[in-house]
């Protein structure tokens, strides 16, 4: 059994990584609860994120926290163009033809980074990355606290956002009732853009820390769709705080997981929780009962 | 023994008593009309006697036999079919792929239940449109496929959901005759849900009518049309009696 | 002319090793293949309407199951491949009744194909029976000699096993496609209440379908195993493989009998093509053919939702639908 301190760095560092994960969920938890499009090349997108980042930092010498800001933008742009140009043509088309339609924007940006970059794993080295922060007897990574950091305020502003701004309650209206916004005069493409181009953001911001974290290749996209598909079911679809509450369990699942048994087996972890929750509880733990 | 017994079925939604505490008899080859404003529950009514939606509490018995609770499937092979308010034909299918499914609940043989399902094309009209994709009938047509289809499945009770919504005086008046002539030859019960008043009188020998999910009155046709609360509850509402 | 064309055809089907070189050997053995499995997906998806985008699994349980007993116990395919077919059964319905008992279809039953597969990746990653993440390696001792027990052989007995596989599906889905299971299956894709409302017991005809779907991609996963000779879990159950296995049936017309043989043809000559220009110019492009391909699929689904087939056919017979 090992020592209550060990236990206690593990599951704080898990929770930590959470926090990151679950912003991560929560873009894809946003798009799907206002324009019920799943999108699965999130998780190619996600590795997207990673590898600008990474770039990023390696030509300009840059700081991950710095270069945040403007892949962020990026993002947001490439986010609301996809949705305008390509992805809204589809919002009416059978569901089948939908996530086929986003499989194969997926297989196409995963293939276009192995083309680009090879197969080979990429990470961002910072200056700072072997520091640590003892908090009384816990000691964490200095750098899972700032990502961890990085992804709260994130999500505190997604949250303010959608409470307390025009636009983030006409998104809400949009996705309460379509026809009804339209009939009162809200631009509902552009709306749904620019929730699309909120979703990629904050799967940008969340790449961004993920590459201070772990490794990244081409063929990562797959794991973190299946993570942000898992964290979203659990917390409950189209609630945001769910996904939060997910990605923290799930990060503190996995970490308590590759404690206990070899750290590459931690994916069956999510597995394992998502067929729990499909069975006892399928509208996830706080989502709307279906 | 009646074929149908409804008896006091409750259908909560969240809240709201869509159906409360309902109870009606079908008697055999016997047909039953259930009328009332939009909102009364008639639909709702329907979806738990076929088994598409469960009740909080009643019976729903059939020969005797309790059928609520039974999957829709199990529902139909017990004999009771039923159309939808909005039709859905199998469309990528043809006109007569649709009714062949229909009559493979009670046939083995694919060539006897293509054989079946032609005749009963004939029968509702719809022989010139056999193999043509089911997507491009006109609505009418679709409403005769959609009975096709259900009596392919040998009902000894069907459940119509206003299907003569959206059709001509003449459309509906060939629509009855065949009912007539189904009830007449092969003895189906039938009730069905109407507002096209013209329909109700010519088919049913009783009506029930429905109110807020709760049955307002019931009788021979003459005398509910003429109930003075009947007349209060459709005030306003149009009626071409 | 055109009576002629489907015998001349077959006979160019049967004398192919005869006619081609290796290399265009191969090409159609890859086809062939491809297209067998496409067949197996498509009962599942075009027939029944559910949704598998982690169909490697099958393969990888078949590939291993089958290529396993031999490695460790010499025991040939023919008796691997009940195995394979076994274990194919017992997960695919196992997952069918988890996903249908709780209701769930669409894209969380797609998203349990995934998880299903990938755990299953991870955990091969892990087993020593399997070979780990280093796989597993079939022994090649001669290409010569024919041994059909192990089959184990020169290229045409691949070929000639690959083609009778393909043409086996092709007659069994015909088959099911106008019996009673086909019409249930059109039902519940169509409209699955209004199936049940017909007296259509659906669960029990979906479990139907993703069971013989599996059971036949798994037997695809046996000549895998005996074909390429080498199994990876990171390969055989990425997520990928899954989507090049459906990439032929949903180009080609999902739900159509043609359709997954067109589509491998579409898909293996344009990445075989894109391989051999690419090697004339002197580039290597890992990861271009996929791309492609991912471009192909996008056009697919934008322009030709119904897949080349269906829409090549109501050109060519415009009475046809």
């Amino acid at each position: 059994m090992p020592a209550p301190d060990f236990v206690l760095n593990v599951v704080l560092s898990g929770i930590l990584t959470g926090m990151v994960y679950g912003l991560m969920a929560l873009g894809l938890s946003v798009i799907f609860g206002v324009m019920r499009v799943v999108n699965f090349a999130h998780g190619e997108l996600t590795t997207l994120a990673m590898y600008a980042t990474a770039v990023a930092c390696e030509a300009f010498h840059a700081d991950p926290f710095v270069t945040l800001v403007p892949v962020t933008l990026g993002f947001f742009g490439l986010g609301y163009l996809l949705q305008r140009l390509v992805i809204n043509r589809f919002i009416s088309r059978p569901e089948h033809t939908q996530l086929l339609l986003l499989v194969a924007i997926a297989i196409v940006l995963a293939n276009v980074l192995l083309l680009v970059f090879g197969p080979d794993a990429r990470s961002v080295q910072t200056d700072y990355q072997l520091d640590s922060i003892e908090l009384g007897p816990l000691l964490v990574d200095s750098t899972r606290v700032y990502a961890a950091g990085t992804a709260l305020v994130a999500t505190l502003l997604l949250f303010a956002f959608f409470r307390g701004t025009m636009m983030g309650t006409a998104i809400r209206a949009c996705a309460d009732n379509q026809r009804g916004a339209r009939v009162i005069g809200l631009h509902i493409e552009h709306l749904f853009a620019v929730t699309f181009g909120l979703g990629t953001a904050c799967v940008a911001v969340a790449g961004s820390m993920l590459v201070l974290l772990f490794e990244v290749t081409p063929a990562s996209g797959p794991a973190y769709t299946l993570l942000g598909f898992v964290i979203v079911v659990v917390g409950g679809l189209g609630s945001m705080t769910g996904a939060l509450l997910g990605g923290v369990l799930i990060g503190v699942s996995e970490s308590v997981a590759g404690m206990l048994v070899t750290p590459s087996a931690k994916s069956m972890i999510s597995f394992a929780l998502l067929i729990l929750v499909l069975t006892f509880r399928p509208s996830g733990l706080l989502g709307a009962r279906r | 023994m009646p074929q149908l017994e409804v008896d006091a079925v409750v259908k909560n939604f969240r809240g709201l008593r869509a159906v409360g505490g309902v109870s009606l008899r079908v008697a055999d080859a016997q047909i039953v009309g259930l009328i009332g404003p939009n909102g009364a529950g008639k639909t709702t009514l329907f979806h738990a006697i076929a088994g598409a939606v469960a009740i909080d509490s009643g019976e729903v018995r059939y020969d005797g036999k309790r059928v609520s609770g039974l999957r829709p499937d199990q529902i139909c092979r017990a004999g009771i079919s039923r159309t939808f308010q909005i039709m859905r034909p199998f469309a990528g299918l043809s006109v007569l792929d649709n009714v062949i499914v229909g009559a493979l609940a009670r046939e083995r043989s694919l060539v006897e239940a293509r054989r079946q399902s032609l005749a009963l094309l004939e029968q509702l009209g719809l022989g010139p449109r056999a193999h043509i994709p089911a997507a491009s009938l006109t609505l009418p047509e679709r409403k005769r496929l959609e009975v096709a289809r259900a009596l392919a499945t040998r009902p000894r009770l069907l459940l119509l959901d206003e299907v003569m919504a959206g059709l001509r005086p003449t459309e509906t008046d060939q629509m009855v005759s065949t009912f007539l002539q189904i009830n007449r030859e092969q003895g189906i019960a039938i009730l069905l849900i109407e507002h096209v008043m013209r329909a109700v009188m010519a088919l049913a020998s009783e009506i029930v009518v429905l109110h807020h999910g709760e049955v307002l009155t019931h009788g021979a046709p003459a005398e509910v049309v003429r109930s003075p609360q009947v007349l209060e509850v459709y005030l306003g509402t149009e009626s071409d009696v | 002319m055109k009576p002629l064309l489907a015998p001349l055809a077959a006979l160019v089907l049967l004398l192919l090793p005869l006619l081609a070189n290796s290399y265009l050997l191969s090409i159609a053995i890859a086809v062939l293949y491809l297209a067998y499995l496409g067949q197996a997906w498509n009962v599942m998806m075009g027939f029944a309407g559910q949704l598998s985008l982690g169909h490697a699994l099958y393969v990888g349980l078949g590939a291993y199951l089958a290529g396993g007993l031999f490695f460790h116990h010499g025991l040939g395919p023919w008796l691997g491949v009940w195995i394979a077919i076994a274990a194919a059964l017992v997960v695919s319905v196992a997952l069918g009744l988890l996903a249908f008992r709780f209701g769930i279809s669409g894209v969380y039953f797609a998203l349990l194909t995934i998880a299903t597969a990938e755990f299953t990746r991870v955990g091969f990653d892990h087993l020593d029976w399997t070979g780990g993440p280093g796989g597993m390696f079939l022994k090649v001792e001669n290409r010569e000699h024919v041994d059909l027990l192990n089959l184990r052989g020169p290229p045409s007995l691949y070929y000639y096993t690959a083609l009778t596989l393909c043409v086996g599906a092709a007659v069994l889905s015909r088959r099911l496609l106008r019996s009673r299971a086909g019409y249930y299956w059109q039902a519940i894709r169509e409209d699955e209440p209004a199936a049940q409302s017909l007296g259509i017991n659906t669960m029990r005809w979906k479990l139907l379908a993703i069971a013989i779907s599996a059971a036949l991609t798994a037997v695809g996963g046996v000549f895998h195993a005996f074909y390429f000779n080498s199994l990876f879990p990171e390969q055989i159950f990425s997520a990928g493989h899954s989507l090049e296995i459906l990439l032929a049936p949903v180009v080609g017309g999902i739900g159509t009998l043609a359709g997954p043989l067109v589509g491998a043809l579409v898909l293996t000559l344009l990445g075989e093509g894109s391989t051999e220009l690419l090697s004339q110019l002197g580039w290597e492009a890992p990861g271009l053919k996929q791309v492609l391909y991912g471009l192909l699929l996008l056009a697919t689904v934008w322009h030709l939702p119904r897949g080349i087939w269906p829409t090549l056919r109501s050109r060519l017979r415009p009475g046809e639908g």
